[in-house]
């Protein structure tokens, strides 16, 4: 993220709460009696309520995603460059609501948020959360704001699973899904990053089985190397190259285990500045929501199959530099797609900057994302 | 993979427009800005798909509100399923493609039936071009020999004698002169030919 307001900015924003007394049962069983949701809505809605667009974070973000908070005006929103007055997403025609999701550190009921039956912290006690539960809680949220139907739901990488998952879920509730550098399903290889990622959390002294909280602890350490392998999965090695290379720290080897290369020292800012702020226990749980995400589990693998149900029109959007979450793993989204007789355009998109691509300002990027919302809005508007 | 020139695709179009049922499913390759697709919407009501490599048409596609796949058409149709559309078509894109065989297989197995179009390199003109002893520059082949797209151009006979010998099965041809159809000597006279094919099995 660039951290820059551009003047077409929707300015400042305020977080909005909202309470859901009504229980959810969550995909593993567990029944959260009742929670809250953060959230923020940039634009107007439109008097039959058919302009709203939802979007779906990411592993790290929140509801904050775009303009800035007047207490707090350097926390620019997380797709600040997305969406905004004549953005590709543009909020003088579009009602955006970006929410932070269930077992989030935000805002929304999570793992900091006292368990009322205890009232102590839920720490480690929180459920495992899964897309689908993200998108029931999401759904309700629309039901609270009276849109029965979305234009779209969009979403990049974790955040596009969401989008994904609505199509399937509510098929009748939205009229595109734009994903965004996204997967059907997350390879061993994902999976393994993922797993050494809460190992870190896990065997750090400080976690306490994830009640740091009540310890007055943070296991801040776990958290850094946690944020740290996940960062080089989102870059591409060119990148990385062209960024860092062999650059030397100090201009000269030291011979010691300080930081010699500015990779290593940019990895260690990363992780720093993650640990200061980002909740372990959440961590922990959206790299679960990850793993578990297989729409086409239930259908013996089939994801033509599990797609049948969607009536949604699509946008698919991939970076050939993708490693994480490789163009073929859009292209199979796409095939399942077609094979269903679905409204699909797909656009693999020339970009050095690996997984990150999706939140970086792109051209041709921002163009197509920018091009496909006109079209909505002429559906819209016939 | 792009359509050549601009100007001469109406003709086309309108032959295309003759074959295809209304309300049919229609996957365009080398669909180019979508306009084909527009067309076949606004007169035939279609369902379509296009798919094309270059960023810049692929954008346009969008910006035409048709619904397009960017791949590369030497890959081949592998994310189209056997008979999953009504018509595949291949317009003023066949001569630019390597393994143009292929190609015309995919169409046939992910479409029931084909259509191509392509600029007859037997057309008067680009004989006396080639006996003036110059490769033929003309609106159908807009390209020098150095910045050509085109790998295998070829005549109105050599492709019906491809589809003899494939026993691919020619259900209409056309071709055409600016626009208009040409029946006598097709393969002199004639500019752009027009294909409408399907395989010999669904006789």
């Amino acid at each position: 993220m660039d951290g820059t307001v551009s003047e077409r900015s929707v300015g400042l924003v305020t977080p909005q709460r909202a309470r859901f007394d009504e229980p959810l049962r969550l995909k593993s069983g567990v029944v959260l009696d009742g929670y809250d949701l953060v959230y923020e809505t940039y634009g107007t809605l439109d008097a039959q309520a058919s302009n709203a667009v939802l979007v779906c974070h990411a592993l790290n973000a929140s509801h904050h995603v775009a303009g800035r908070y007047a207490d707090d005006p350097d926390n620019v929103g997380w797709w600040d460059n997305m969406i905004g007055p004549g953005k590709p997403l543009d909020t003088n025609r579009f009602f955006v609501i970006g929410v932070n999701n269930l077992g989030g550190c935000h805002g929304s009921t999570g793992p900091r948020t006292i368990n009322a039956k205890t009232g102590k912290p839920w720490g480690g006690d929180f459920p495992i959360v899964t897309v689908e539960d993200w998108v029931a809680a999401q759904a309700r949220l629309a039901d609270r704001l009276g849109i029965e139907r979305f234009a779209a739901v969009m979403g990049g990488s974790l955040g596009a699973m969401q989008a994904l998952a609505w199509t399937i879920q509510y098929p009748e509730r939205l009229r595109h899904a734009l994903v965004i550098a996204c997967t059907p399903k997350l390879s061993a290889q994902n999976i393994a990053f993922n797993e050494v990622a809460r190992q870190a959390i896990i065997t750090d002294p400080d976690f306490h089985e994830g009640h740091y909280q009540e310890h007055g602890a943070t296991p801040k350490r776990g958290l850094r190397v946690a944020r740290m392998v996940g960062h080089i999965t989102y870059l591409s090695d060119d990148e990385m190259a062209s960024k860092f290379g062999r650059q030397l720290k100090h201009g000269k080897l030291n011979y010691s285990f300080d930081t010699e290369f500015e990779i290593e020292s940019y990895l260690r800012h990363q992780g720093n500045k993650f640990a200061e702020y980002f909740d372990a226990n959440t961590y922990l749980r959206i790299t679960k929501v990850l793993d578990y995400f297989d729409p086409a589990f239930d259908h013996g693998g089939n994801l033509t199959q599990a797609l049948a149900p969607a009536q949604a029109a699509f946008l698919v959007i991939s970076f050939t530099t993708d490693w994480r979450f490789s163009p073929e793993r859009s292209r199979e989204i796409v095939k399942a797609l077609l094979d269903n007789r679905r409204d699909v355009t797909y656009a693999e998109i020339d970009a050095p900057h690996g997984h990150d691509a999706f939140l970086l300002d792109d051209a041709r990027y921002h163009r197509l994302v920018a091009a496909y919302f006109e079209r909505i809005a002429q559906e819209l508007a016939a | 993979m792009s359509r050549n020139g601009n100007g001469i695709s109406r003709a086309d179009f309108a032959a295309i427009a003759a074959w295809i049922k209304q309300g049919s499913r229609v996957l365009d390759l080398g669909c180019g800005d979508g306009s084909l697709l527009r067309y076949l919407k606004e007169k035939r009501d279609i369902t379509g798909c296009g798919v094309e490599i270059d960023d810049a048409k692929v954008l346009a596609c969008v910006k035409n509100g048709i619904s397009v796949i960017q791949t590369d058409l030497e890959r081949g149709l592998a994310d189209f399923t056997d008979h999953s559309f009504d018509y595949v078509v291949l317009s003023q894109t066949i001569q630019a493609v390597k393994n143009s065989e292929r190609i015309i297989r995919e169409m046939l197995r992910v479409g029931r039936e084909g259509i191509v179009t392509f600029p007859n390199f037997g057309y008067w003109k680009n004989r006396l071009q080639v006996l003036r002893g110059h490769m033929p520059v003309s609106d159908n082949m807009p390209y020098e020999w150095f910045d050509t797209p085109n790998v295998h151009l070829c005549t109105v006979e050599d492709f019906e004698r491809f589809c003899a010998q494939r026993r691919i099965r020619v259900l209409e041809s056309k071709v055409l002169t600016r626009g208009r159809a040409v029946h006598l000597w097709p393969n002199l006279l004639g500019a752009l030919a027009v294909y409408h094919f399907g395989s010999a099995a669904a006789q």
